[in-house]
């Protein structure tokens, strides 16, 4: 008995399914009051006016984009050393998620650039290391989606997700660099203190898009689970008849 | 062959000998990712016009990226063939280890693909109006970067061995991760340009291929192993 027994896609399927509507109130809960207090409640900031709110949205999301990508390369590692399917396929669930967050950074990240910066690209470090990300995620599941051999898929994208883990700090600073030699723009994001009024929303919307991930990709792994184990005499049981072979739910 | 100790050095030697002499005997090969290279190279000035200061300007930038492109398109050569004849799977079950033979295998690929590259670029500096010193930058750095292409794309090309949409989802995988190659590689040779030092570029490059020639055996290893399983 360890944790591990929730390593096993048959003991983790129904844990998944408890838990998944929890953390979807919490994100619920957590995203309304975060929205209220940042929309509604914070105050107009002096230089940007209304435009600054967006960044309740643009930051978390930012964050959950990179940090989804760290989260998948350590499901990789595990999958890759204790030979773990369940990991594989939390990398599968996680991915999506991660290239939303992902789309809705950069694409918060122009609406707020357009009236701030004047322009809806710029070619400044954050911006583009963060496209770089998306590309990555893509590269994934391209890879993971031309695979037909569901094992050689798991292994595989794990592997590349550890790969590119580790150059993702070197893409960072590379951009970064090339960006101060370009002399592009360099407008810091937001000021060095940030008052309370302001940091209350963005934690509550950093926690709320956590909560949402989470929710979301415990019912996605749920979905792939069944997918991959339709064959399974636990599936069968688990719907009692046997409706879902039947049905013919193909790969 | 009886007589060859089994040594890591001999491992890379055998891999490295035997890839290069195919590479050789397939006569079309080397040649075409060099003529490759001057074509699109040779396409920008038609594309942005033949104005010399724009051109000068553009040259490093325009000679990396075809030398990125080049030594994508070349990648299949790695490992494609040996692994639908079953020469991979031979070489899997030989003494030697795989990350041993995968890294032979990436220096005959350096060999027949980034080598010649950076051999042939001084000649197409020239038609971009580069001095010398410029030219010889960028030489140094595509000798420093080159490799590093080869060994990144080494595991791109091992994960899609066998895979539908093959050369198109290497370019996906792989792109992504040369980015820094480029900018270190094209950024030298800016700097040189612009009269600033650009020996942090070159630094940074051979880091670089330092850190690729310890890690990317042991991951193309990986890769082999998961594509043969």
């Amino acid at each position: 008995m360890s944790i591990f027994k929730y390593a096993s896609p048959s003991t983790f399927y129904p844990l998944a399914g408890k838990m998944a509507p929890w953390f979807a109130v919490i994100a619920a809960i957590l995203g309304a009051a975060g929205l209220y207090l940042g929309l509604f409640r914070a105050p107009v900031d002096f230089q940007q006016g209304e435009v600054y709110r967006i960044i309740f949205i643009h930051v978390p999301t930012a964050w959950m984009a990179m940090l989804i990508y760290v989260i998948m390369a350590v499901y990789g590692v595990m999958a890759l050393t204790f030979n773990t399917r369940l990991s594989s396929m939390m990398i599968e669930a996680l991915a999506p998620t991660g290239v939303m967050f992902t789309v809705l950074a950069l694409w918060t990240g122009a609406l707020w650039g357009r009236p701030t910066w004047g322009t809806y690209w710029a070619w400044d470090a954050r911006m583009t290391s963060t496209l770089i990300l998306l590309f990555l995620y893509i590269g994934y599941m391209a890879l993971v989606n031309a695979m037909d051999d569901k094992k050689r898929a798991d292994k595989a994208g794990a592997l590349l997700v550890i790969v590119g883990s580790a150059n993702v700090p070197i893409i960072y600073f590379s951009v970064k660099w090339w960006n101060t030699l370009h002399q592009g723009y360099s407008v810091a994001a937001s000021g060095s203190s940030m008052d309370a009024s302001m940091r209350m929303p963005m934690l509550l919307m950093t926690f709320a898009c956590w909560a949402y991930a989470i929710a979301i990709a415990l019912w996605r792994v749920r979905a792939i689970i069944l997918e991959r184990e339709k064959e399974a005499a636990w599936v069968a049981n688990l719907h009692g008849s046997a409706s879902l072979k039947t049905s013919g739910v193909r790969a | 062959m009886a007589n060859v100790a089994i040594s890591p050095e001999n491992g890379v030697l055998l891999a490295f000998r035997r890839d290069l002499r195919l590479a050789v005997r397939s006569k079309g090969e080397v040649i075409q990712a060099m003529v490759f290279f001057v074509m699109v190279v040779s396409l920008f000035p038609l594309a942005v016009g033949a104005e010399s200061a724009l051109l000068k300007r553009i040259a490093p930038g325009v000679m990396w990226v075809a030398a990125l492109l080049s030594v994508l398109l070349t990648l299949p050569r790695i490992f494609a063939n040996d692994y639908a004849d079953g020469t991979l799977e031979q070489l899997a079950i030989s003494p030697y280890p795989m990350a041993v033979i995968v890294a032979g295998k990436m220096l005959a690929h350096w060999f027949t693909t980034g080598l010649p590259l950076a051999i042939v670029a001084p000649v197409l500096g020239l038609q971009f109006g580069l001095g010398a010193h410029e030219l010889g930058v960028i030489v140094l750095s595509l000798m420093l970067g080159t490799p590093v292409l080869s060994m990144i794309g080494a595991v791109g090309a091992a994960l899609t061995l066998g895979v539908r949409g093959g050369s198109i989802l290497t370019a996906l995988l792989v792109l992504p991760l040369y980015i820094p190659v480029l900018i270190f590689g094209a950024g030298a040779a800016e700097a040189s340009m612009a009269g600033i030092d650009y020996t942090a570029n070159l630094s940074l490059l051979g880091a670089g291929l330092l850190l690729g020639a310890l890690a990317s055996p042991l991951a193309v290893a990986a890769a082999v192993k998961i594509a043969l399983d």
